[in-house]
Parts: C-alpha cells; structure tokens; sequence
C-alpha cells in the first residue's frame, strides 16, 4: 500500500510542477518542435541537470545502482522515429497528456484514446517485433560513461557546460 | 532571469530543476521504502490501462497476449504515479487561475481550423502511432528523456535524439505558416 500512495505522492508533484512550467500545453509542445518556443526542452533539460548529479552520487556512495533501458538498435531507433511522428501531430506525449485534462485541455482526452488504442495494437504486434525489429542488435543496458570508457564525473561536467551554454543560446535568440 | 513570469507561470529553469529534486527524493524514497529502486516513467501504464479495458471484454485474450504478460496488467506505483499527474496539474491550474477549458489548441485551430472532429482525428492517429514506437522503444519521454539521461544511458540518448529529430522534421511541414502563441 505504502507504494501506491508514494507513486500517487510523487505523481501530484510532478503534475503540480510540469503544470506551473507551463510544458502541460499542446502548444508548447508543437512550438518546440517547430523551434518557435524552447519552454519544454528548458524544463526537461534542467530536470536532468539536477538529478544526473544525484543520481550518480547516490550510485557513488553505493545507496543504488542504475537502471539502464537496453539500447535495442532497432527498437530505439523505429520506435523512436515512430513516437517522434505521432507526437508532433498528438502534441503531447503520455505523461503530460493527462496533466492537459487535468487543466481543462479536454481535447487531450481523444490523444490518450489514440495512445491507448497504440498500446493496444502494439500487444497484439509484439511478438512479430520480437522477431524482426527488435531482434536485429542489442547492445544491451550500457550507461555512455562506460561505453565510451570515461569517468562519469567527466561526462556529466561536460554535459552542463553544453547544456548551460543552450541555454544562454535559447535566451539570446529569444526561443 | 526571472523565477515567476507574467501568468503565474515558474520559469521553466526553475520547475524543471525542481523537477530533478523530485526525481532524487523519488529514487530515495521508493529505494527505502519499496522492494526496489524507481524510476519515473509514465507509457507502461498505458499498457496497463489498455489490458484493463480489453479485460472486460475479452479476458481470455488479454491472458493469452505475450505483452500483457510481459508488462502485467496491475495498478503499480506508476499506474498511481500516473494518477497523480491529473491531480497535481488540477490542483496547480485551479489555484493559479490557468485552467481554461478548450476546444481544440491554438496552434492546431490556426493550421486546421476549430473543428473537434478534426482535432480528434489527429490526436487518436497520432496517438495510436506515437504509443506504438514509444512502446518499440521501450520508453517515452519520462522514461527515456528524463530518467534515461539522467543515468547518462546511451539508449535514453539515442532515443531523445529520435524523438525530438523525427518531431522536427514532421512538425516543419504539418503546421508550416501557423502563429505560435
């Protein structure tokens, strides 16, 4: 019971604060992908900013171990292409979805039908993508710091400077 | 820079950040208090929600199908993490003045017109479409974006890249000479 009340603890929290950035908004979605208005990316961006450092100091000090999703060639790739299609036509992705309800968007409602229409046809082609997409590589559940042989500390200060310095290029440009 | 804009809005910065604070305190938390370590993440639950509705009318069939096996159909932390979205997002709005109810988004209505047919048309193709690869890809966003990236894994990286390119590349020509507001 304890996990179900800190997963919905977790989930008003995290609806609370992608609503007050304001990323909830199909418009702010599309005005990413059209270059036009880097809201959600700034929000995003500075999420993983913050949490990279703790979460490699937790792992640092032994408290967890990471959770990498296996980077399936095919499935990364197809798939991603594919979420990338839809999305910018839904103009939401799963998670803000139903945070765009929850502030009177009620438009949103028929892109979580099409998602769960989505899921559904994905169940039914699984074990087709089993053989063929998802079976072509997998270089399975691999962290970039490791891939590439360097100290994660390394990579994550160059990850904020890069970072950090997209961000002033967004505020210059006024996106 | 400022921490709150004009319409009660935080910065972007701001929200986000607090955004990665969330995420660490969630690790911590469901570390300690559960039988293992979560990440956020919210397209599974879609899965989930999907097996539930087709249990009603065909239970066999969801029993039978090797994904609903895989992923479980169950109410978990993140079906209720999920849950928690919708209310954190009204509480916010309804609070903050920002709830507006809409017919169809702004960007869409000056690209295709107000119709609500239309509008739904697209958002259930795109839906369907963007809910298959995301289930392909074994992640959304949430989790591959955010909690991905955040543990530096190639696949979230490779798939933000996917995500965010094809959205482009799409978006350029869906809605070509449309106003953003």
């Amino acid at each position: 019971m304890s996990e179900l009340l800190l997963g919905l603890l977790t989930g008003v929290l995290f609806g609370f604060l992608l609503q007050k950035g304001r990323v909830l908004r199909f418009d702010k979605q599309v005005g990413a992908m059209r270059l036009m208005d880097m809201t959600i990316i700034k929000f995003m961006m500075s999420a993983i900013l913050v949490g990279m450092v703790g979460l490699y100091t937790l792992r640092a000090i032994g408290y967890i171990e990471l959770s990498h999703k296996p980077m399936n060639l095919g499935g990364v790739i197809i798939g991603g292409l594919l979420f990338g299609v839809g999305w910018s036509i839904m103009g939401y992705c799963p998670g803000t979805s139903v945070g765009a309800i929850a502030e009177g968007r009620w438009h949103a409602g028929f892109a979580i039908l099409g998602m769960l229409l989505g899921a559904a046809i994905y169940a039914e082609c699984y074990p087709f993508m089993l053989k063929t997409v998802l079976a072509w590589k997998d270089f399975g559940k691999v962290g970039l710091p490791e891939a590439i042989g360097v100290s994660p500390w390394i990579v994550i200060a160059l990850f904020w400077a890069g970072t950090i310095a997209l961000f002033r290029w967004f505020e210059r440009m006024k996106i | 820079m400022k921490w709150k804009l004009e319409d009660g809005a935080w910065s972007p910065y701001v929200a986000g950040a607090l955004v990665g604070v969330l995420a660490i305190a969630s690790v911590v938390a469901t570390t300690a208090l559960t039988d293992r370590t979560k990440f956020l993440g919210a397209s599974t639950t879609f899965v989930r929600a999907a097996g539930f509705a087709e249990q009603t009318v065909a239970p066999d069939h969801v029993a039978d199908n090797a994904y609903f096996t895989k992923e479980k159909v169950k109410v978990d932390w993140q079906f209720l993490f999920v849950i928690g979205i919708f209310l954190g997002a009204a509480l916010s709005s309804l609070t903050d003045g920002s709830f507006k109810l809409e017919k169809v988004p702004p960007t869409w209505k000056a690209r295709f017109g107000g119709s609500v047919g239309k509008r739904a048309l697209g958002a259930i193709a795109g839906g369907a479409v963007a809910m298959f690869g995301a289930r392909l890809a074994d992640g959304c966003p949430s989790g591959h974006g955010l909690s991905g990236i955040m543990q530096l894994s190639v696949s979230g990286l490779v798939a933000l890249a996917m995500f965010f390119g094809a959205g482009v590349f799409v978006a350029h020509f869906v809605y070509k000479g449309a106003s953003h507001e």
